[in-house]
């Protein structure tokens, strides 16, 4: 690699024509072309040769960057005036500009109006050069203070748990040596059993090194304090005490207090039902989570099922009628996604086990809603392909299931709550997923009130999320999407209603009152879009009969309906999309990008 | 440049070319007719090369019309009839003139020259070597020529003499260019290549060595002689088989395309004025001799005669890892006898000092109840000072400045904070007190600290010299003439009357430079702080005023380094015109100048007994000088980059040296070899320093770490016998992890100073520099 990068340099020249244009620029016109390599050449070989003596000042000034002040001095050294004006920038930024088949850098000057400069105040004065001093080490042990680098940094955390034989390695070993020492905190008998670690890696079976976790004084302090203040009543401490677990880098060895602390407070306040604690918890496991020097693999068994059980308990608060316990199930929710993003591996299989978990409970007729509405919030956050795979095809049987409490006899207080979030939820999570382009008459009646998926054109699910499927991204990436409602079959074509998926759920109610299955256009950075179902003609408006979208509609109706406005719109774009999978006649959208699109069925993304 | 101007002043130092009756100066006259014998194109065979002593008579004038005569032959000769016209007319030449010089006897070879200048010795010799090796190459240069028209005038002198019978261009021309084809150089090295390849395994990691300097001059060559295109592809052809450690110079040869490019490039330079040494085993030679005898190869062979010295040795050929571990220098291995001369590395016999039994100590012995542990430590101390180290130079072999009562005191300090040292070792290392510089936008270019550790004075690139007391008492200057008469001189406290409280402060800052102060350091006694920086001078300041007190000027160049002698009084001065140089502060001028560096003087380091002065320098190797009488006695080869750092072990037995390679090499100063190498950092090595007893080095990088290793296990496993001694082959262990004792990481500041305080507390300094 380097001896190309030399090859190259080597044939590094000005091009001649570089020559005339400075020539022509001091007014020399009529460079012979001769002359110009000639001093191509030239300039070439004393640009380089200044370089390499910058180069010498570069490393006599101990600093890893060639600055202008080096070129300066390179150039002092050859009796060379120096360039002026190119002194206080730390960096040069070149602009590059083509045209005419030549490409062209150059460094933009720009004209400077004097009285701007004197009238603008005064650049606030640079703090003075100081001196601060800090342990680096004491004893040979280096302190895990924030003026210095984390003990085991993140990379070194995640190697030993992934790999845990490699940190024995004899290559490895100074690492291996200064996390020992990391890790016996100045405890003065921590030496004598770090001695140990030498002779097991000698030993044929490689042992993986006793970890020894002694807590100095100020560091068993400092976990005293921090706990203490994350559970307390003291909102403002815990908002420092969140801050200092997210941020300090010396938290390495304290990961396993912390862990067991929060596992074990789980455990409890479950059990008394104490919502508060446990939202605190989970706000300790963000904080662990978001700071960039703890890797928390080797945790993770504690620190999931904790997580878990605030998604799925039965019951997580006294009140399960009036405390919102929901949104710790939400949090929590994310909680899990960010682990299965950050820790899941085809080796521990994380996403999988949570996913199953989930499924399992959700699935189960028996399962309270409680813990009905955390099994689909923990899968609605773990992506598009989740939600598609696997909440899309329950959507109707868990419709069914909602509207029968709504709807049914014997409806218990806690249930109907419990039913309402689902199905709000459920709504959420499919206006995701909308965008991915399946073809489902969602219609909720204005009275009813209730959630009735359709899946389209009766297809199995698998062929309706096929299409889709190329194009799913995480849910978050369609909530910036645009989903265009239309409001007039023939409008639907040419004036779209845009509005963002973050309104989503209110607009969905008020489409489907107005009688227009909704027509989601959606554009993002990865698909396209569509699913529209507008069968009606005329004005869509408030009231309007909910014939056709009632949930008795037949499955086949969003489809079919689609088939009116479908003639105007593919005259737009007829190249632009191809066939869906369903070959139904459908209308099309403009392609990436473009927020006007227009609705249409599912297109195979790119 | 005019830095070179100083080059003669090696001559002072160089070792005499061939006092070892092994090496081959012996070898070259008669080699070199062997040589010539063999060469049909030389005509070696018309005249026996005489010697040929330089005669400077000849005016330049000639020397030109005889390289333009030449090239007007050899016009004519090609048919280029019309370059030959234009040439002519340009040098408003008659036709006759050319008719007779092609029957003169002046256009002759200068085949005679290498072996003439083997037997001329010191500096003439030397001198006109150079401009020969210059001249030589230069084949129509008549620019070259002029630009050195005192040295071309030496060459005419020797063809004259020459071949009387040899009219023939080609020969003429040969005699300048070396040899004909432009287009049968990567034949030859290519021939070498597969000749050197198909050796024997024992012998090809030694002729291997060859490649290097062997490409180098046939590149030189080929673009001296202006085959600017057959030198690019030589160039591209075979600059990957170089190893990678001559990567630099590659790059600086890669530039050079052009004839009139070599004038002014001093790496270049260095290539033609000094020869290449290279340590090859005798049965390596013979089969590389006779290679090249058989090949009629002489065009290598010339190179090797020429540009190369080869040293010789009895026994086994060398192995790769013993070869690589010594080379990468730019003028190769040093020379055996190089590093013969006698060191005298002892230390110097401590005056004896009464040490007051201190109350104070008494106390802490008391309070400690260990009064018996003590005391014998102190008689072994004093009785350790009392005997003369059979190693150590005379007392009085440089003159040092004698104790005053201040100083003596100071010592006195020194041994009660001795007695409270750490002992260190593996079991025990050190603390590590960093002291960040932060907001030093300016760059931080140089940091020293005091012996006692009081102060510390940074260097920046703006400049500015900042001294800061890092104890709670502050820096006070002394007060004006004008209030200073008012004191009465007669009271106990004067001392500290004469001090300005008004002035106390924890920072001073020094203005007077106009460039980076790229080097700083306290005197021993705490009054004097020197400074030098780009703008050549060094400028000694007082500590008491806070004012600057002389510039020093002499190097004219960036100074890159300078240091206090450990006594005083003397101070050392290295930069980028290549010398080193030795001051005293009562002098404008140099006591010393020690020139034979390559490249610049990067940094410059006293021994512990003030006798001699160590150098490292951006042409790889490290030398060590004499201060008596500037001779330069260690030459040490091994690095792959620049040196940065140097430090001697407080028994000035070792030193150690680290450099842009990021490796920290060990030196057994009184054999003159290498005895370690601490691979581990993985940047330039910009402090290094031993603990005060010498059980830990501490090195402190570029890449942001300070390391600590086991200085005793190095050093105490020294095989220093006689074989190794005798020959100079080491043999080091491959890794150097198991004497790694500790690494310690800051988060984002380059170490780029070591201290260790008289209790052995490391302090580590370097400016804190976001990414």
């Amino acid at each position: 690699m380097a001896e190309e990068k030399k090859l190259k340099l080597s044939h590094t020249l000005l091009p001649a024509e570089s020559m005339k244009v400075m020539a022509e620029a001091t007014g020399i016109a009529q460079v012979p072309e001769e002359t110009c390599q000639l001093l191509a050449d030239e300039v070439s070989y004393r640009i380089k040769e200044i370089a390499q003596d910058a180069l010498k000042f570069m490393h006599m000034g101990k600093r890893r960057k060639l600055t202008t002040g080096d070129v300066d001095s390179a150039l002092k050294l050859k009796n060379v005036e120096p360039l002026y004006g190119f002194h206080a920038q730390e960096f040069i930024p070149f602009r590059y500009a083509s045209g005419g088949g030549r490409e062209l850098y150059f460094y933009e000057e720009k004209e400077v109006d004097l009285s701007d400069i004197i009238n603008t105040p005064l650049p606030r004065v640079p703090l003075d050069v100081c001196l601060k001093a800090h342990w680096l080490s004491i004893d040979g042990t280096q302190p895990a203070i924030p003026e210095n680098p984390p003990p085991a940094p993140k990379e070194q955390q995640k190697a030993e748990a992934t790999e845990p034989l490699k940190s024995t390695k004899p290559g490895q070993e100074e690492n291996g040596a200064l996390k020992g020492k990391g890790q016996n905190a100045a405890t003065p008998d921590g030496k004598g059993k770090e001695k140990k670690a030498p002779l097991l890696e000698g030993a044929p079976l490689k042992l993986k090194p006793r970890s020894i976790h002694e807590l100095s004084v100020e560091q068993q302090l400092y976990y005293k304090e921090i706990t203490e203040a994350c559970v307390g009543s003291c909102e403002a401490k815990r908002a420092e005490a969140l801050q200092s677990i997210a941020t300090d880098p010396g938290l390495y060895q304290m990961l396993p207090r912390f862990s067991t602390f929060i596992s074990e407070g789980v455990r409890v306040n479950v059990v008394q039902n104490n919502l508060a604690l446990l939202i605190y918890l989970m706000r300790m496991v963000k904080a662990l989570m978001d700071n960039p020097t703890l890797y928390l693999e080797k945790y993770l068994h504690e620190l999931i099922p904790a997580v878990m059980t605030c998604i799925v308990s039965r019951q997580l608060c006294l009140r399960p009628d009036v405390d919102n316990h929901w949104a710790l199930r939400d949090f929590a929710a994310r909680l899990i996604a960010q682990i299965c993003k950050n820790f899941s591996t085809t080796t521990n299989n994380i996403q999988s086990r949570i996913t199953k978990t989930f499924t399992k409970s959700w699935v189960d007729e028996k399962t309270p809603w409680t813990t009905r509405y955390g099994s689909i919030a923990g899968l609605a956050e773990l992506g598009h392909d989740v939600i598609k795979t696997l909440i899309l095809p329950r959507l109707q049987v868990e419709g069914e299931r909602v509207r029968s409490i709504m709807e049914g006899p014997v409806v218990s207080n806690i249930d109907k709550i419990g039913a309402d979030h689902v199905q709000s939820l459920l709504l959420v999570s499919w206006g995701g997923v909308a965008a991915g382009g399946l073809c489902i008459g969602v219609a909720v009646t204005e009275g009813g009130s209730y959630v009735c998926p359709q899946l389209g054109g009766g297809l199995p699910p698998a062929a309706l999320v096929a299409p889709g499927g190329q194009a799913g991204t995480d849910s978050r990436a369609c909530r910036s999407q645009v989903i265009t409602f239309s409001t007039s079959p023939v409008g639907t074509a040419t004036s779209p209603v845009t509005t963002t998926v973050a309104s989503l759920q209110p607009v969905v109610k008020l489409v489907s009152t107005a009688q227009t299955a909704p027509s989601a256009t959606v554009t993002g950075n990865v698909q396209k879009y569509i699913v529209v179902s507008l069968p009606p003609p005329g004005e869509g408006s408030k009231g309007g009969p909910p014939a056709q979208l009632s949930p008795s509609a037949p499955p086949g109706l969003a489809l079919p309906s689609l088939a009116p406005p479908t003639s105007t719109t593919i005259k737009q774009e007829p190249s632009d999309s191809p066939q869906t999978p369903a070959s139904t006649p459908t209308p099309f959208g403009k392609a990436n990008g473009a927020q006007g699109g227009v609705a249409e069925s599912p297109q195979p993304s790119q | 440049m005019a830095a070179l101007a100083e080059e003669p002043a090696e001559v002072v130092v160089k070792p005499d070319p061939d006092p070892d009756g092994a090496a081959p100066p012996q070898l070259s006259p008669a080699a070199a007719a062997e040589g010539e014998a063999a060469a049909p194109g030389s005509g070696g065979e018309a005249a026996p090369p005489k010697p040929a002593p330089p005669a400077p008579a000849a005016s330049p004038a000639p020397t030109d019309r005889q390289t333009l005569l030449a090239v007007l032959q050899f016009l004519r000769r090609s048919n280029l009839r019309e370059a030959e016209d234009a040439l002519r007319r340009e040098a408003r030449l008659l036709g006759e003139e050319v008719a007779a010089a092609a029957l003169s006897p002046s256009a002759g070879g200068a085949a005679g020259t290498p072996g003439g200048e083997a037997d001329a010795a010191g500096g003439e010799a030397l001198l006109s070597r150079v401009v020969a090796a210059a001249a030589t190459s230069g084949a129509a240069g008549g620019s070259l020529a002029a630009a050195v028209p005192g040295a071309a005038a030496v060459v005419v002198g020797a063809p004259v003499k020459g071949e009387k019978d040899q009219p023939d261009v080609s020969a003429v021309l040969s005699a300048y260019k070396q040899q004909g084809d432009p287009a049968l150089y990567e034949e030859y090295y290519s021939g070498l290549k597969h000749f050197i390849e198909c050796a024997l395994d024992c012998h090809r990691a030694e002729l291997s060595q060859l490649y290097y300097p062997l490409f180098v001059h046939m590149y030189l060559e080929l673009v001296y002689n202006q085959h600017e295109n057959e030198a690019k592809s030589f160039f591209e052809k075979f600059h990957s088989d170089q190893e990678c450690y001559y990567q630099d110079d590659l790059r600086v040869l890669s530039s050079l395309t052009k004839k009139e490019h070599m004038k002014g490039n001093e790496t270049m330079l260095d290539f033609r004025t000094s020869k290449f040494v290279l340590r090859i085993s005798r049965d390596s030679y013979q089969l590389l001799k006779r290679h090249l005898q058989e090949k009629q190869n002489n065009q290598i062979w010339n190179i090797v005669q020429e540009h190369l010295y080869i040293d010789i040795f009895d026994g086994m050929p060398r192995s790769k890892q013993q070869i690589d571990a010594m080379v990468g220098s730019l003028a190769g291995e040093a020379k055996r006898e190089a590093n013969k001369a006698k060191v005298f590395f002892g230390l110097l016999k401590e005056p004896e000092i009464e040490v007051p039994l201190d109350d104070e100590d008494e106390e802490g012995e008391n309070e400690e109840g260990k009064p018996k542990k003590k005391r014998p430590k102190r008689e072994s101390m004093g009785s350790k000072s009392k005997k003369q180290d059979p190693n150590a130079p005379p007392q009085n072999r440089i003159p040092l400045p004698e104790l005053k009562d201040s100083d003596k005191l100071d010592k006195i300090m020194n041994m009660k904070e001795a007695l409270k040292r750490v002992r260190l070792g593996p079991e025990c290392l050190p603390s590590i007190c960093f002291y960040t510089f932060l907001n030093a936008y300016q760059g931080l270019t140089a940091v020293d600290v005091t012996d006692d550790s009081s102060m510390i004075v940074g260097g920046f690139a703006d400049s500015t010299v900042r001294v800061w007391s890092v104890t709670p008492k502050k820096l006070r200057s002394v007060k004006s003439a004008a209030d200073l008469s008012l004191i009465d001189k007669e009271s106990d406290d004067v001392l500290e009357r004469i001090m300005d409280e008004k002035t106390a402060s924890e920072l001073k800052v020094l203005y007077g430079h106009s460039g980076p102060v790229y080097g700083a350091s306290f005197s021993p006694d705490r009054n004097y702080l020197l400074s030098c920086s780009e703008d050549g001078t060094v400028r000694l300041w007082s500590l008491q005023t806070f004012t600057c007190l002389v510039g020093y000027k002499g190097h004219n160049y960036p100074v890159w380094d300078t240091q206090f002698s450990p006594y005083g009084y003397y101070f050392v001065s290295g930069g980028h015109d290549r010398v080193a140089r030795l001051w005293a502060t009562d002098h404008y001028q140099p006591l010393r100048i020690f020139a034979g560096h390559l490249a610049d003087v990067t940094c410059t380091r006293f021994h512990p007994n003030s006798n001699y002065i160590a150098t490292g320098s951006a042409d790889r190797t490290v030398r060590l000088w004499d201060v008596l009488n500037g001779n330069c006695v260690r030459i040490f080869t091994g690095h792959k980059g620049p040196i940065h750092s140097l430090a001697f072990s407080p028994n000035g037995r070792f030193l150690a040296t680290g450099a842009t390679d990021g490796r920290v090499l060990l030196w057994d100063i009184g054999h003159g070899l290498m005895v370690g190498e601490l691979k581990g950092h993985t940047d330039t090595v910009y402090a290094l320093r031993f603990s005060r007893d010498g059980e830990i080095l501490a090195s402190g990088s570029m890449d942001n770490t300070v390391r600590l290793w086991d200085a005793v296990k190095v050093f105490e496993d020294l095989e220093t016998d006689d074989f190794t001694t005798a020959t100079g082959h080491i043999n080091l262990p491959e890794s150097s992890q198991d004497l790694l004792l500790g690494t310690y990481m800051s988060k984002s500041t380059p170490v780029i100073h070591l201290h260790f305080t008289r209790r052995n507390l490391l302090l580590a300094s370097g400016a804190y520099s976001p990414q």
